[in-house]
């Protein structure tokens, strides 16, 4: 059967690669990997419920948001297959980080400079 | 034919036809409308949804101006007055201005201009309009029950805790209207980055396109955060916790900072698909591409970023610390930078260009004046100590109704009046249009003007009452009002009236770059018979003029 | 369901080497996409770009409980003690399994393994109700301990926790009750996150129903892989609200 000549374009014609995006990897992670992250996932949260009760005073609650950002992470790398992804999908991951991030640190910009501690 | 007058150029009238298949009569009845995936088609649902809403709102306009005829509180009581005001924001903001160009003419357009037959997820475009729907529903629910009278801005604790008017309805009407911004952004991101045809590099799509795609990027990123915001109010509403009260240990700057963290950015959702509209009908009346392309598209992403990081602007007398107040001001000024690039940009392209003066163009005029006012009234108002002076007067009123109604209301008109043709394929009457333009300007420097100068004198906002000595500038204001409504009305009748009776247009009656003026008016359902390749730049005047030299027009 | 290949054909990259690729046609091949690839491509694109509308939907809910926690600490610490650890460990394990199933389910869809598919989409489901349960029971222990905020909220446990053998120091009254505010966030950001958890359940129930049908186990994989990013998103939430939920301060005071 004789393909057109539609999506089937040179370097030239189409330099962005819009038709043609399945030259991104199609990686597939193996069951094995996915075992891996799993039982990590599950040291992980043993560990954070440990760590909280030891009294580090003011570290308890980075050290638990930190592990909390390393499953994370490791979810979205792994599970969520953003380790494999074309450069536009993590651009997208780290924009909306960005803009979650934005949000938060700016409004606490706000509170920090005048009513920061117990109210 | 053309002429030193005007760039239009129409098929000869006596022979030409309509085209046979259009995506109008592609397929028939109702529910081939209502259940269409044909991103036009859903255009055009959207046009006639967002003009009856805007006639709602503008109804509440005349009703506030006629009240501030007299400085009694005669013709109203207070609390009537205050759900004037708040129906008239809320409905002009989010179920007119926000959805106006990206869903209209950008619903209909981006496909076409990048190439491809129609946007990514059309099931999610149709979903979109009907969520449109059903916010507008229910906004004439909640006006229907009895009102809204928290101010378009549901400033806590009043709407949490001291008014017992129709706040949950109107919240879940926003919240669902919201949800339809965020798909139709998310719709034209997708589309841009991943259905451009075949040499159609990003610094070769139209500024339309760049415009609408900034926009999009606020739309999916900043909406989500006014849907916990109303969230919380209404969850507020029923439990009445306190987390916005003080009297219980809430905040209600906590409140301000989540709603302005997305209505700011909102501000930009509406001027920015305009500005990409200004874009392409200066260029095209020019006849010149325009100067700076990768100035003006930058623009739109450098405007879309900082706008993100400014909302505390609104919040200058409200208790946020000074140094807060400080970070955001310069922000501000900062965020002015690119809108202000824009403007010398347009103006550069109209340097030793071939001006005409058709309708879109006026609008477009219209827009550079009245934009440049309301921007650089917003850099006052920057100014920390300025503002102190301005907030809550009219003068605030004044500047934002000069860049969302002398800007993006002028520019949605010029939008509309230049993609009517491709939309409809007739053109409409251009004395009775340029008559509407002109009218309208009039009537809005007359409506507005005045009311820098009642903010200036301390004239405060959202009251129904004022001092005997403002009165003149208010009747002034109200006259200006009944004028810009005959401006609005025209267009209504004039454009309906060319629907069956206009001449017929055409493939491209303007003689513009861009891939829509290539194609039929009104176009296939697939937009093109086959993909196209794009082999040159944005607004080539030479590439179309060696085009055109070349061919034969037939229409029908 | 039929697979078959368009063509094989050459094609030139940047590296001017020529390539053997294989065109899949599906059946589902929308007609406003070039390739099959494409769809799938802008498909996971915009699903990724909904899940970051998400974070942001969150991110309000993240801010508040951040700024009412550094306020009113003391209430939100021992409120927060009256969660239950086991419980909230367990659900947190039970959901990071239904999200282990997920990804494999994906990986059955991808290598067209359609009973495989099936069983991991049916344990997906079953942790993920089984996560629902346990939060159900979670809130009926706070409606037994008038924990909901509202008319029957009752302070008395915070200001004299000895009367109800509660190991935590007494709050004054009006730090007990900004203990309700804690417990507004949490019945906030879980119930958020319980509305997205049926939301997914029931999507789950749709896509065994298909899946059983052998619709993605033909190089169809759209739905499943796309899902699979929702449900991961979902847990990732609910890995954040544990430890700013439980973990306040669980060490012993003194």
């Amino acid at each position: 059967m004789a393909e057109t000549a539609t999506y089937h374009h040179t370097e030239a014609e189409d330099p962005s690669n819009v038709t043609n995006p399945e030259h991104t990897s199609h990686h597939i992670v193996t069951p094995g990997q996915y075992t891996l992250v799993f039982v990590t996932l599950l040291i992980l949260t043993a560990v954070t419920a440990a760590v909280a009760f030891v009294d580090l005073k003011w570290a308890n609650p980075v050290i638990a948001v930190f592990i909390a950002c390393l499953k994370a992470t490791i979810v979205g790398l792994f599970f969520m297959h953003a380790k494999y992804q074309s450069r536009l999908i993590k651009l997208t991951i780290c924009s909306g980080l960005f803009m979650f991030l934005s949000l938060i640190v700016m409004t606490l910009s706000d509170y920090i400079s005048r009513s920061w501690g117990l109210w | 034919m053309s002429s030193a007058a005007t760039i239009v150029s129409l098929p000869d009238q006596a022979t030409a036809r309509l085209p046979k298949r259009s995506y109008l009569n592609n397929e028939q009845g109702l529910l081939s409308w209502l259940l269409t995936g044909d991103h036009k088609r859903i255009a055009i649902l959207y046009l006639i949804s967002i003009t009856f809403f805007f006639f709602i709102g503008g109804a509440f306009a005349g009703l506030i101006r006629l009240e501030l005829l007299t400085p009694q509180p005669d013709l109203v009581a207070a609390d009537t007055y205050n759900k004037f005001f708040t129906m008239h924001g809320i409905i002009m903001v989010f179920l007119f201005l926000v959805p106006s160009v990206p869903a209209t003419i950008g619903n209909f357009l981006i496909p076409i201009m990048v190439g491809a037959k129609d946007l990514a997820f059309p099931k999610i475009n149709l979903l979109s309009w009907y969520l449109y729907v059903v916010g507008g529903i229910l906004i004439l629910a909640a006006l229907v029950l009895g009102g809204v009278d928290t101010g378009w801005t549901f400033t806590t604790p009043l709407s949490t805790h001291y008014l017992n008017t129709h706040v949950i309805t109107a919240a879940m009407a926003i919240f669902v209207a919201g949800f339809s911004s965020i798909f139709t952004g998310l719709n034209f991101i997708v589309t841009i980055h991943r259905m451009r045809c075949p040499g159609m590099t990003w610094f070769r799509l139209p500024l339309f396109v760049w415009s609408n795609y900034a926009a999009s990027l606020l739309m999916v990123l900043g909406t989500p955060v006014l849907a916990i915001t109303l969230t919380l109010v209404l969850l507020e509403r029923v439990f009445s916790i306190g987390v916005f009260d003080p009297t219980k240990g809430g905040d209600p700057l906590l409140f301000q900072h989540l709603f302005w963290f997305y209505s700011h950015p909102a501000v930009y959702i509406m001027i920015l698909p305009g500005m990409g509209v200004i874009s392409e009908t200066i260029s095209t009346f020019s006849r010149k591409r325009v100067f700076g392309y990768t100035a003006v598209a930058f623009s739109s992403v450098a405007i879309a970023l900082f706008g993100f990081f400014v909302w505390a602007h609104h919040m200058f007398i409200m208790g946020i610390s000074n140094y807060s107040a400080l970070v955001f001001s310069l922000l501000t000024m900062l965020v002015a930078v690119p809108s202000a690039i824009k403007v010398f940009n347009w103006a550069f392209t109209m340097q030793k260009g071939s001006i005409t003066f058709e309708t879109p163009m006026l609008y477009s005029f219209g827009f550079l004046g009245l934009f440049t006012i309301g921007g650089l009234t917003g850099v006052f108002l920057a100014s920390l100590g300025m503002d102190i002076h301005l907030t809550e007067t009219y003068f605030i009123v004044a500047h934002f109704h000069f860049v969302m109604v002398g800007g993006m209301l002028m520019a949605f008109l010029a939008g509309i009046h230049f993609w009517w043709p491709k939309m409809t394929g007739r053109m409409y009457p251009e004395s009775l249009s340029k008559l509407a333009a002109v009218t309208t300007f009039i009537g809005f420097i007359l409506t507005f003007m005045p009311q820098f100068i009642l903010g200036y004198l301390g004239m405060p906002r959202r009251y129904h009452a004022y001092p005997p000595e403002y009165q003149v500038l208010n009747v002034l204001s109200t006259a200006g009002a009944t004028v810009l409504g005959v401006g609005y009305m025209l267009p209504l009748l004039y454009l309906g009236w060319s629907l069956k009776y206009g001449a017929i247009a055409g493939n491209n009656p303007w003689q513009a770059t861009g891939l829509e003026w290539q194609i039929q008016s009104p176009p296939l359902t697939e937009n093109f018979i086959e993909t196209p390749i794009m082999d040159h730049e944005a607004y080539d005047y030479e590439w179309l003029e060696h085009k055109t030299k070349n061919e034969v027009t037939t229409v029908g | 369901m039929d697979n078959s290949v368009a063509t094989t054909h050459s094609h030139t990259h940047e590296t001017a080497v020529p390539v053997e690729h294989a065109h899949i046609s599906l059946p589902q091949h929308r007609h406003h996409f070039e390739t099959v690839e494409q769809q799938r491509e802008a498909g996971s694109f915009g699903m990724w770009l909904f899940l970051l509308t998400e974070i942001m939907f969150f991110g309000g809910m993240f801010f508040s409980y951040l700024l009412y926690r550094n306020w009113y600490y003391d209430a939100f610490a021992v409120a927060s003690n009256q969660l239950s650890i086991p419980l909230g460990t367990a659900n947190t394990m039970i959901l990071i399994t239904s999200g282990f199933f997920m990804a494999l389910a994906v990986w059955s869809a991808e290598v067209r393994k359609r009973k495989m598919l099936v069983w991991t989409l049916v344990l997906t489901v079953i942790f993920g109700i089984a996560f629902l349960c346990i939060k159900g029971d979670e809130w009926h222990i706070e409606w037994v301990h008038h924990h909901i905020p509202g008319a029957h909220y009752d302070i008395a446990e915070f200001v004299n926790p000895a009367a109800f053998g509660i190991h935590e120091q007494p709050l004054p009254p009006d730090m007990a009750q900004r203990t309700q505010i804690f417990f507004f966030l949490y019945f906030a950001l879980t119930g958020m996150h319980a509305l997205h958890m049926i939301i997914g359940v029931c999507l789950l129930f749709w896509l065994i129903w298909r899946a059983r049908r052998g619709d993605f186990s033909a190089g169809y994989v759209a739905p499943v892989e796309n899902f699979g990013l929702y449900w991961h998103f979902v847990d990732i939430i609910w890995l954040f609200l544990f430890p700013i939920l439980y973990l306040i301060n669980r060490h012993p005071l003194h």
